[in-house]
């Protein structure tokens, strides 16, 4: 057992410093696709071209006919729209501060300008509720079934590189002892029931946190399931396919009420 | 090479496939398809030679056929699904309970299979403590042994072979990576195969090498997984955070070659989509860094006692009923039955670099299937530093072909971390009109019913770790 202790010394400390500290893996990684501040698409190509831009994206994100928007809770990363129009569309930049929203209409973007308001009256609602949870919180973690990658992700929280304990984040067995509910998956039918029971065995004051763009909109299943926001009133939205453990990090900052300031939306 | 014959009848299949599996061929998966209201069976079995497709179409209107499970048990939850998806009921089945359809509540009453005093059922899911995957768990036990565990899988069905039909064939990969996201790149790989074989197009070399890379690491990653969990249930504080890391580094290199950590976006059909974004000697020097890391901590985990101690013996499975269920990847191989789709149908890359067989194992228990995994760790550290070289900096020629497939059909396969992943795949006019996807999570899973002879409760997590599968692949 004493070699292990040795073992553990080997590689130094690994745990990142981030958020107080910035983290260039963090700050390198690649978010949702979002829309150029200069994108125009030209009126000669007329609607046939505005409905081509459409059917870039195979999992409906991207609205053309009247207004460029691309809706990142619908984002599932794969790349095609900025390969095929790099003049229209661009990967949004990684984990600080852009990948998570305490509004779902936040995620769209470009913002419209009522999004702002929506947006704080959300951000302000949700620090009254959570003002007592700044210390510690604890964590359940329900699959509403995701594909299992979200998993690794968070799991990979509690690792030596990310290691949430330095941040007073604990995960917890027990839903009555939780504090935030992190949720993954499109919302299958077979774990709607147990994502509600799990969710109202939770104490008050609780939050919710769609993790991923299957929890947030059903991703490519979104004929049938479309996200967790059906059966619980979702705080925070975290897209990505699946989002980075910076991602998961940031918006359980966000969520209670560690990062105000870098919660852009 | 996959060859497709025709039945007329269930009992003829039944009997074609008893057949081929007493001539040494491999039951590997069996589906029930509906077209134009006729429902039609499809078994797949492989051999050295490729992959044969036994059909039979069930006459109009068919509300029940003969069962195979009787003449295959390995066809035992591939019926249940049968009956799930279609409600035709094959006769002669030894238990028809609900696994990939919720059921009514009735059957969410505790089911008892083994009646005598004081025994009772421990309910252990959907929802699990830590951070797991949704499955259920029905613990049959008087305390401490496990006469029978029962599981319900259902609770994470998406739907997703349904959800295939219709899509535009690039797409499809975008689903298939998402089918069992911790093997998105052997799903996506199996996926492109089934279509390159309908296309009948060949990958050009530096794309081949590059689908190795990338399923490689893959291998890397899981197993190291599998390790940490065995680690933390063994409550090696130090040996799980080691194995962590290294898993982190691993899914750091991967997101430094493609942008995504599971590799996503690199297989499509026809190729692959881009060249590594960093070049190949700064990935060989950090794959030399991470193999010897990875390979002193794997000598020290199995050179401590304590926690090989937890490993011996426990949850064995059998080599005859490896042999019987065709049981694939690790939990085939620990247990002396290995049929591995790199080395028995080589696919890309993999006749060029040289796959070298695997040790003979006969253990059978966790422990084997720890050897075994770190043995395919060390094996595919060897793969990744002779197909990183042959990877050009500059693309000498296009890294995909042209691959627009013509109508037809095919399976493609991939040997993932888990074992092998199977697509039955058919297209028509550019579209998908049908996708069987077959994850080895699914098949093996079924195998957890039978290696808990003699292990007791405080044995659980080391059995699940060490089997390694995920509910996402198994559920579909």
């Amino acid at each position: 057992m004493s070699i292990w202790v040795l073992r553990g010394l080997r590689d130094g400390v690994v745990t990142t410093r981030w958020p107080g500290r910035p983290d260039e893996y963090a700050d390198s990684w690649r978010g949702p696709a979002t829309v150029l501040p200069d994108a125009v698409i030209s009126d000669a190509g007329g609607t046939l071209e505005r409905a081509e831009v459409e059917r870039l994206c195979p999992a409906g994100a991207i609205e053309a006919i009247d207004r460029l928007r691309v809706d990142q809770g619908r984002c599932i990363l794969c790349g095609r729209c900025m390969a095929a129009r790099p003049d229209l569309f661009a990967w949004s930049a990684g984990a600080t501060g852009s990948a998570a929203a305490v509004a779902r209409q936040a995620l769209v973007v470009p913002e419209e300008p009522e999004t702002k308001e929506t947006v704080a009256a959300a951000r302000a609602a949700l620090a009254a509720r959570t003002a007592a949870l700044r210390r510690s919180v604890h964590i359940r973690h329900v699959d509403a079934g995701s594909d299992g990658c979200e998993e690794w992700e968070i799991q990979a929280l509690l690792g030596p590189v990310y290691d949430v304990h330095r941040l007073g984040v604990f995960f917890t067995a027990s839903p009555r002892h939780a504090d935030v509910l992190l949720v993954t998956g499109a919302g299958t039918v077979g774990m709607r029931g147990p994502l509600r029971t799990t969710y109202e065995g939770m104490p008050d004051p609780k939050v919710v946190i769609a993790v991923g763009t299957d929890a947030v909109s059903g991703g490519l299943l979104s004929d049938r399931l479309t996200g967790v926001a059906g059966e619980v009133p979702v705080d925070v939205w975290v897209p990505g396919s699946p989002p980075s453990p910076f991602s998961i990090l940031n918006a359980l900052l966000i969520a209670t009420g560690k990062l105000a300031a870098g919660a852009r939306r | 090479m996959t060859v497709t014959s025709t039945q007329q009848s269930v009992p003829a299949l039944s009997e074609a496939l008893a057949t081929r599996i007493a001539d040494g061929m491999r039951f590997a998966g069996l589906f029930a398809a509906r077209r134009d209201g006729v429902i039609t069976l499809s078994a797949h079995v492989t051999g050295p030679d490729g992959l044969d497709t036994l059909e039979a179409p069930l006459p109009p209107g068919a509300a029940s056929y003969p069962a195979l499970t009787p003449v295959v048990g390995a066809a035992f939850w591939y019926e249940r699904v049968i009956h799930d998806a279609t409600g035709v009921i094959p006769e002669g089945h030894p238990r028809l309970a609900p696994l990939m359809a919720p059921g009514s509540p009735e059957d969410h009453a505790l089911p008892r299979h083994v009646a005598g005093y004081g025994l009772f059922t421990i309910p252990h899911g959907p929802v699990r403590s830590g951070v797991f995957e949704s499955m259920e768990y029905l613990v049959e036990t008087p305390g401490e042994a496990i006469p029978h565990l029962n599981m319900r899988i259902f609770y994470k069905h998406r739907g997703i072979a349904a959800r295939f039909a219709g899509m535009t064939v690039s797409d499809g990969v975008l689903l298939a990576e998402r089918a069992e996201g911790i093997a998105s790149v052997a799903h996506a790989l199996a996926y492109c195969h089934a279509v390159e074989a309908i296309a009948d197009c060949e990958v050009p070399r530096e794309a081949a090498l590059l689908r190795v890379v990338h399923a490689e690491l893959e291998r890397i990653a899981n197993h190291l997984d599998v390790a940490m969990r065995l680690a933390d249930a063994a409550g090696l504080a130090v040996a799980t955070a080691r194995f962590a890391l290294h898993k982190e580094r691993v899914l750091r290199l991967v997101s430094g070659l493609c942008g995504s950590r599971f590799g996503r976006g690199v297989v499509v059909p026809g190729g692959v989509s881009a060249l590594p974004r960093k070049n190949p000697e700064d990935i060989v020097a950090e794959i030399g860094r991470l193999e010897k890391r990875v390979t002193a901590d794997g000598e020290m985990l199995m050179g401590t006692s304590s926690f090989l101690d937890r490993l011996r013996g426990t949850g064995p499975l059998t080599s005859a009923r490896a042999r019987e269920h065709g049981a694939l990847g690790p939990i085939g191989k620990a247990s002396g039955y290995a049929d591995d789709a790199r080395l028995t149908r080589p696919y890309d890359a993999y006749p060029l670099l040289g796959t070298e067989a695997a040790r003979q194992y006969s253990g059978g228990d966790a422990m084997t299937r720890l050897r075994v995994r770190f043995e395919e760790v060390a094996q595919a550290f060897r793969l990744l530093r002779h197909a990183l070289p042959e990877i050009p900096e500059q693309p000498r020629l296009a890294l995909r072909v042209p691959c627009d497939p013509p109508d037809g059909r095919a399976v493609g396969w991939a040997e993932a971390p888990q074992g092998e992943v199977l697509y039955d795949l058919a297209i028509e006019d550019g579209r998908i009109v049908h996708c069987q996807p077959r994850s080895s999570s699914f098949h093996n899973l079924v195998l957890m019913h039978e290696v808990f002879a003699g292990d007791i409760l405080t044995d659980f997590p080391f059995i699940e770790a060490s089997f390694g599968l995920s509910v996402a692949g198994a559920a579909l």
